[in-house]
């Protein structure tokens, strides 16, 4: 067994796609919550073997967008910070704060390392004692117990010179955030592979129940996306409200549970301001108060003043699905992929960034 | 101030922008602005190809080459991209302070032995010694020069209705190489790099066809080629994922660090395209020298001259240039 | 933050770290994430250097299987193009897996 390219197979693709053009008779507005399953939808053009009646709306789910300016300026103050090497996750290089980036500060000299693993953080301290090693810890549930590890290791090992500007945010509370919301145009969600192989399948089943909307829990090969629509193209027609675990092969009910015990032992709740959405309560984390010696906010100056967002972005309506990339006036002119404005054209995953390189002029 | 940045220097739409906007209005000339990999000369009665290179690699040698292998090839590649046949290269040497001399000679060694293999020979040079910290180890320069065989000028593909798009072989192994071989991704497989002299191929090529457009698809790779021409010679172009061979290898480290093969680079891979008359006959010599080539698409007139990738399940969308600084996908 | 990939678990050294391998592309994962007993030969999903989760081959075999059927019905006429509907009403929520 292949369990790359057996989920890519085209004529299982090419069938689901007859049985999904045939089922869906009615509009259908699916959010596809992860940065990832937009990817694949444009890499794989997926939005064009499921019929005129689908529509897919992009979610708040790349960690990248979703970065406040304000949390980038704390993370160019910090690295601009003399005997520091500041460490983060690639993509999060190109995104722009108030008034700079972090690709932008490595140029003027300040020592900015992307990592390809958060472990990389722990050799690095290792390696530079006399230094100061922050890492800017960023991403959904899927790389929290990562982070948590590192923050386990470090104490293990006693490790003085590392510390975590911690960015996690998790995936329920915008989702349901955004189903608060009456105006909000979606009716059934495309719920996310990693993230959910460490939360599992239960905690969508709430959200299912109370908003009446049918979720189908994903994997990202396009096999896996187009059963998973098929999935929720039936269950709108039968005025269904599931969960629908389709990535059954590593999604469990309970998750990843030592990854889940590991988040509750190092972070605590707080509330997030998320670039496009605002303000969710309780919907970030941060260490525990009883881990300050090791968090960069609490032992450095971190208080910076950030510019609001540009009022012609538009990103806050495309997360919700009122409005598509094509229609904001910012849209491939002054907002593109090399000098992003909003949140959604920052990350390849964004859904403004997907449209300007897979869809532009279309 | 605005600031250079790694991606200005990745072959992406940064690095575009750079040449188009700043260093063609300081040196503003028409052969220049041609946009060939080599530039064409007519001294007296002949015609000459002329063109420079600087390389810096890391690291200096990796699975299927080095830094000397490369300087070599790439030189001796754009000069034949464009209808020359390489003859003489000049070669230059800025060294760090502590490098080590035996190193030193495995570069120059393989230079060599590279040189033969393409047919040129290294006729004059400089050396340049940095105190340590100033350059990484160490950077080479050619530059060569060709007798024209039959020029090749890119924008003659704007003017065909149609034109086949071919590609020598498999693509995207030099770069998939190059990030193996970074150290903190502790990558391993048996995957070499592409990295070789074309002069064979393309020459066999030239004595039986003549090429509307011929490009070595190194830095960004196929899509900054296929994108450029597109742009520059007001043609949109189509092509098929099922017709471009990738390798499992490259495909693995795609996948797992969130790249496009097609925008990773090549340094012995090249695009070319002909006449529709002419496919069938340049895809036979082409297979004669790797059996992954193939043609791959064709060029369309519409008024959006954009590249077009059809997926293997039938369905289109536009293919992108590659932005300048790789960097591995989180999301 | 999704980039991820099925991986064949080939060695793991004691310090509860495995070298695993995709599609000829081998590299060094943490284990420290996985709660259960992982063995050499075993699929894990691999997320920036950690290994996520081990994957249920049979699970993934199940879900093959419920394709080939697809397939093998729509060849046999049992789904037509026209008859999808029949097809469909089988794949409700909760019949595979």
């Amino acid at each position: 067994m292949d369990l790359i390219n057996d989920f890519r197979d085209k004529t299982h693709i090419l069938n689901l796609s007859k049985l999904i053009k045939k089922a869906s008779n009615k509009p259908l507005n699916i959010m596809e919550i992860c940065g990832g399953h937009t990817h694949s939808i444009m890499k794989f053009g997926i939005d064009k073997l499921v019929g005129e009646n689908i529509k897919f709306i992009h979610g708040p789910g790349c960690p990248v967008c979703v970065m406040p300016r304000h949390n980038i300026d704390e993370a160019i103050k910090l690295s601009s910070m003399p005997n520091t090497i500041f460490t983060t996750l690639a993509d999060m290089l190109r995104v722009p704060g108030s008034f700079s980036t972090l690709q932008k500060q490595r140029a003027k000299g300040c020592d900015i390392r992307a990592l390809y693993s958060p472990l990389d953080a722990i050799n690095i301290a290792l390696e530079n004692p006399k230094k100061n090693v922050i890492f800017f810890a960023i991403g959904f549930e899927t790389t929290t117990p990562m982070s948590a590890v590192v923050v386990e290791k470090a104490l293990n090992l006693n490790l003085k010179n590392l510390f975590f500007h911690i960015n996690h945010v998790t995936v329920p509370a915008p989702v349901m955030a955004l189903l608060d919301d009456e105006n909000v145009k979606i009716d059934a969600f495309l719920g996310p592979s990693h993230v959910s192989v460490i939360i599992g399948s239960k905690p969508y089943e709430k959200i299912a129940k109370t908003y009446k909307k049918p979720i189908a829990i994903s994997g990202f090969e396009p096999l896996d996306m187009m059963d998973s629509i098929l999935n929720l193209v039936n269950q709108f027609n039968e005025n269904k409200f599931e969960v629908y675990n389709e990535y059954d092969r590593v999604v469990k009910p309970n998750g990843n549970e030592k990854a889940l015990n590991l988040i509750k032992k190092y972070f605590k709740e707080v509330d997030f301001s998320w670039r496009g959405l605002g303000l969710i309560p309780k919907s970030g984390l941060d260490l525990k108060g009883e881990f300050d010696a090791i968090n960069a906010r609490k032992v450095f100056d971190c208080s910076v003043e950030s510019k609001p967002e540009n009022k012609a972005c538009i990103c806050g309506e495309i997360l919700k699905g009122r409005k598509n990339p094509p229609d904001c006036k910012v849209f491939g002119k002054v907002c593109n992929p090399q000098n992003p404005l909003g949140s959604c054209m920052v990350s390849s995953e964004g859904a403004c960034a997907a449209y300007y390189k897979y869809k532009r002029g279309s | 101030m605005e600031k250079i940045l790694l991606s200005h220097g990745g072959g992406g739409e940064e690095m575009n922008a750079l040449i188009n906007d700043i260093i063609f209005k300081a040196f503003d000339n028409e052969i220049l602005k041609s946009a060939n990999d080599a530039a064409l000369l007519r001294l007296n009665s002949t015609n000459l190809a002329f063109t420079t290179d600087s390389f810096v690699v890391t690291p200096l040698f990796f699975s299927g080459g080095d830094i000397g292998k490369i300087a070599i090839c790439g030189t001796v590649n754009d000069l034949l991209m464009v209808g020359a046949k390489p003859l003489y290269l000049s070669c230059s040497f800025i060294i760090e302070e502590g490098f080590s001399i035996d190193e030193f000679k495995q570069i120059l060694n393989s230079m060599s032995k590279t040189a033969k293999k393409a047919g040129v020979f290294i006729v004059c040079g400089d050396t340049k010694v940095v105190p340590k910290g100033k350059c990484d180890k160490i950077f080479i320069n050619t530059s060569g020069v060709g007798e024209v065989i039959k020029e090749i000028n890119t924008i003659n593909l704007g003017s065909q209705q149609k034109a086949k798009i071919l590609v020598s072989g498999d693509i995207a192994r030099h770069g998939s190489v190059i990030m193996q071989a970074r150290d903190e991704l502790g990558f391993e497989s048996e995957l070499e790099s592409d990295c070789k002299p074309l002069n064979e191929v393309v020459l066999e090529i030239l004595k039986t066809i003549t090429p509307l457009a011929m490009r070595d698809a190194t830095r960004g790779g196929l899509s900054a080629v296929l994108n450029e021409w597109a742009k520059f010679c007001k043609v949109s172009i189509k092509v098929k994922e099922a017709r471009i061979k990738i390798s499992d290898e490259v495909m693995g480290i795609c996948e797992i660090l969130g790249f496009e093969p097609c925008d990773l680079a090549n340094e012995g891979t090249f695009v070319l395209a002909v006449e529709e008359k002419d496919a069938l006959k340049a895809l036979e010599i082409l297979q004669k020298f790797d059996k992954n080539a193939n043609i791959i698409g064709e060029t369309f007139k519409d008024d959006k001259n954009r590249v077009i990738l059809e997926t293997i399940y039938g369905v289109e969308r536009f293919l992108e240039p590659p932005k300048g600084e790789l960097l591995p996908r989180i999301c | 933050m999704c980039l991820s990939i099925p991986s064949k678990v080939v060695e793991i050294d004691e310090n509860n770290f495995a070298t695993v391998e995709t599609l000829g592309v081998k590299r060094g994962v943490s284990l420290d994430l996985i709660g259960e007993p992982v063995k050499v030969g075993e699929y894990v999903l691999i997320h920036v250097g950690f290994a996520m989760e081990k994957i249920d081959t049979k699970a993934a075999l199940e879900s093959l299987e419920f394709y080939k059927k697809i397939a093998k019905e729509m060849n046999d006429g049992t789904i037509s193009q026209d008859e999808g509907d029949m097809g469909l009403s089988k794949m409700n929520s909760n019949e595979k897996g």
